[in-house]
């Protein structure tokens, strides 16, 4: 079943793209442009027709063919991107642009499920699917975006952001240092520290535990961030507040991770602990926080995510002239979109680093654990 | 009979049962009122001192707690204070009218409610795609896992200005904000709930010659309800903060998110901590609507396993 339909896919793309180079693929100063008028397109559609022929006479479903076929997918890319940063429009009768879209669209589809369906049991293809499709819907953001001519407000190009990304680096970084490295980290230290100290404390209290435990339940279905105001109003407008914000947000599943933890130790440890005459402090380091250690490091990652979402949301509430979220909210307001988008792009890098330093981190601290012997 | 006679043997147990598991809670919670009263007079004392030396009254100790705890705009408003504000707002207020409490926790629930609905529909149809394309399991779904890191509510102000170009404004840019925080966690649970059927009863309905369809509704569904509901919970939650949230940036008209802006603007912080109050209350509302739902709806599990 599949085979013949892929095959009619890269045969339909091979017509499509034949039948492009006849017919105008854009307007500029009212008159047609072939592709064939520039030598970059065109070797982006000799990338596609490639593609197109390795699909029609393929036999495999071997990584490498699949690889193949992807990256000339890719590079047939080239050929609307190039044409779109010349000065060109596409009109609705461009129709060798419309056919070179399908074209790739196609090809897309076909190369992205061509990868999927490739069985190894090596990694790094599985971690090769998702970026494919990340690099084609960048791509497709990019032409649809020039090619529909859509207002900036509504979505700016990636290249735009790009840009901006390049150009205001120093506005985001000023932004990154508050934001980030001063309200989340502390932030997130003092939250994380206190809700494991507490844990540590209440240990031996069994009734605080059954008093806290549904006390931090309800924390987390309450939207905490609210508390923003408040905090401006005690720590001032300055990045103190927000900490104050993330400290709170981060506190509550600290503690419960904490209390989870301490409790994840078998009957068996305890007594064998006990038979060697160790006392509390001693079970404690040796055996207790050992095996706490993946759930405190489960709070660390939901507590990761949570300061900066606490840090970004309270800058919402009010706030000096930096900070990402500020800066979100004030450009969003002047309808400057590039540094708008821009700067989410910052959050999420950081969201995404941030977590993979905790993930690290617990990588290395339970190598043992067999959770982590994959 | 005998199940009568279990039930009234079982009533005092229970009643003993409830006091232990509540009363640890409670003092907790009079813990947290006594340290709210002690705040109350650390924070706000400074003022009240700095007003007794303005008109160079001589005050006693407990004249200045007495003071603190009844301030017009305190820093820290004592816990009775709060409660006037919110039973002021909320009872001798026309429920349709701006100052009152219960109507902006309408326009909140409103969005939220709003949000969740669609959240979950999207949430449940993209996962089911996902677990029936391999195409978009191995492609789509580790972006949506990655997302989970990354703080989406930041978003939430380009969403607003996009509607609005789009000339939506009111409730549908909110409930979309809200509608985006809530499919997140319920795809990833109901990606691995789909998938929780095992081997042995995927084989059986193999063995009755059933569809893929009649699979799917008749034992992938139901084997993921375990993992859909408590998701529907984390989703709502979040749909809560989403819509709070997409409140503030629309210029504070109504909403419980508009309510805690306008209080921070004028100073009115009784205003403030009656919105958050509510704005918890609102939140334990919802999660129990779901937990109930979730009991009721899990109940064959719950025999099984005893």
């Amino acid at each position: 079943m599949m085979p013949p339909l892929f095959k009619t896919f890269c045969a339909v793309v091979l017509c499509l793209v034949g039948a492009s180079l006849l017919v105008p693929a854009a307007v500029m100063a009212d008159k047609p442009v072939m592709w064939s008028q520039s030598g970059w397109s065109l070797l982006g559609l000799a990338a596609i027709a490639g593609a197109a022929l390795v699909g029609v006479f393929s036999v495999g479903t071997s990584i490498g063919f699949a690889l193949l076929f992807a990256a000339l997918g890719l590079a047939g890319a080239v050929a609307p991107l190039v044409l779109l940063a010349g000065d060109v429009a596409v009109a609705p009768e461009s129709y060798g642009f419309w056919s070179v879209a399908c074209a790739l669209a196609l090809l897309a589809c076909a190369g992205i499920s061509k990868l999927a369906s490739v069985e190894t049991d090596r990694a790094w293809p599985r971690h090769a699917i998702p970026l494919l499709l990340g690099a084609w819907a960048v791509i497709f953001w990019q032409v649809g975006v020039q090619a529909f001519e859509v207002p900036r407000v509504l979505l700016p190009a990636p290249a735009l952001i790009a840009r901006t990304l390049f150009e205001k680096w120093d506005v985001l970084l000023d932004d990154f240092n508050v934001t980030v490295l001063h309200s989340a980290l502390v932030g997130y230290g003092l939250g994380c520290g206190g809700g494991f100290l507490l844990g540590l404390l209440i240990d031996r209290s069994l009734f605080l535990q059954r008093g806290l435990l549904p006390v931090c339940a309800l924390a987390s279905s309450v939207p905490l961030v609210g508390i923003a105001p408040i905090m401006v109003m005690w720590f001032g407008f300055e990045w103190h507040s927000k900490a104050a914000v993330v400290a709170l947000m981060t506190f509550f599943p600290m503690l419960v991770s904490t209390f989870a933890g301490l409790a994840a130790t078998g009957r068996m440890e305890l007594d064998l602990m006990r038979s060697y005459a160790a006392g509390h402090v001693r079970t404690l380091l040796s055996l207790r926080l050992p095996t706490a250690l993946p759930f405190l490091f489960n709070g660390l990652k939901v507590a990761s995510t949570l300061a900066l979402i606490g840090a970004i949301v309270a800058e919402f509430f009010g706030s000096p002239t930096v900070g990402m979220g500020f800066r979100i909210s004030a450009e969003a307001a002047r309808m400057n979109m590039g540094l708008v988008w821009a700067t989410i792009v910052v959050a999420a890098l950081a969201g995404t680093v941030a977590y993979a330093l905790v993930a690290w981190a617990e990588r290395a601290a339970t190598f043992w654990h067999p959770s982590q012997r994959l | 009979m005998p199940e009568l006679a279990r039930q009234t043997l079982a009533t005092p147990a229970l009643m003993s049962r409830l006091l232990t598991a509540l009363w640890p809670v409670l003092v907790v919670l009079g813990m947290v009122i006594v340290v709210w009263y002690g705040a109350a007079v650390a924070l706000n004392a400074p003022q009240v001192i700095e007003r007794f030396a303005r008109d160079k009254v001589p005050y006693t100790k407990a004249q200045l707690i007495d003071r603190t705890w009844s301030m017009k705009r305190p820093l820290l408003p004592a816990p009775h204070q709060v409660g006037a504000d919110m039973f002021h707002t909320i009872f001798e207020e026309p429920v349709n009218s701006p100052q009152s409490l219960l109507y902006h926790t309408g326009v909140t629930s409103v969005t939220t409610l709003t949000g969740f609905v669609l959240g979950a529909l999207l949430g449940v149809f993209l996962a089911v795609l996902i677990v029936h394309f391999r195409t978009l399991e191995r492609g789509v779904l580790p972006w949506i896992i990655a997302s989970q890191a990354v703080p989406i509510l930041a978003i939430a102000p380009i969403v607003i200005v996009i509607f609005g170009n789009l000339g939506f404004s009111g409730l549908a840019p909110k409930a979309f904000i809200s509608m985006y925080l809530c499919f997140f966690p319920v795809t990833v649970a109901m990606v691995q709930g789909l998938r929780s059927a095992g081997l042995f009863e995927r084989e059986l309905l193999r063995t009755y010659a059933a569809t893929q369809q009649q699979a799917f509704w008749r034992l992938r569904l139901p084997a993921s309800l375990p993992f859909l509901m408590p998701s529907l919970r984390v989703g709502i939650s979040a749909g809560l903060v989403g819509a709070i949230v997409a409140e503030l940036p629309t210029g504070a008209q109504a909403g419980l998110g508009a309510r805690l802006l306008a209080g921070s603007y004028y100073g009115n912080t009784a205003q403030i901590w009656s919105a958050l109050l509510m704005a918890a209350a609102l939140g334990l509302a919802l999660n129990g609507v779901m937990a109930a739902l979730e009991s009721y709806v899990l109940r064959p599990w719950r025999t099984v396993a005893r």
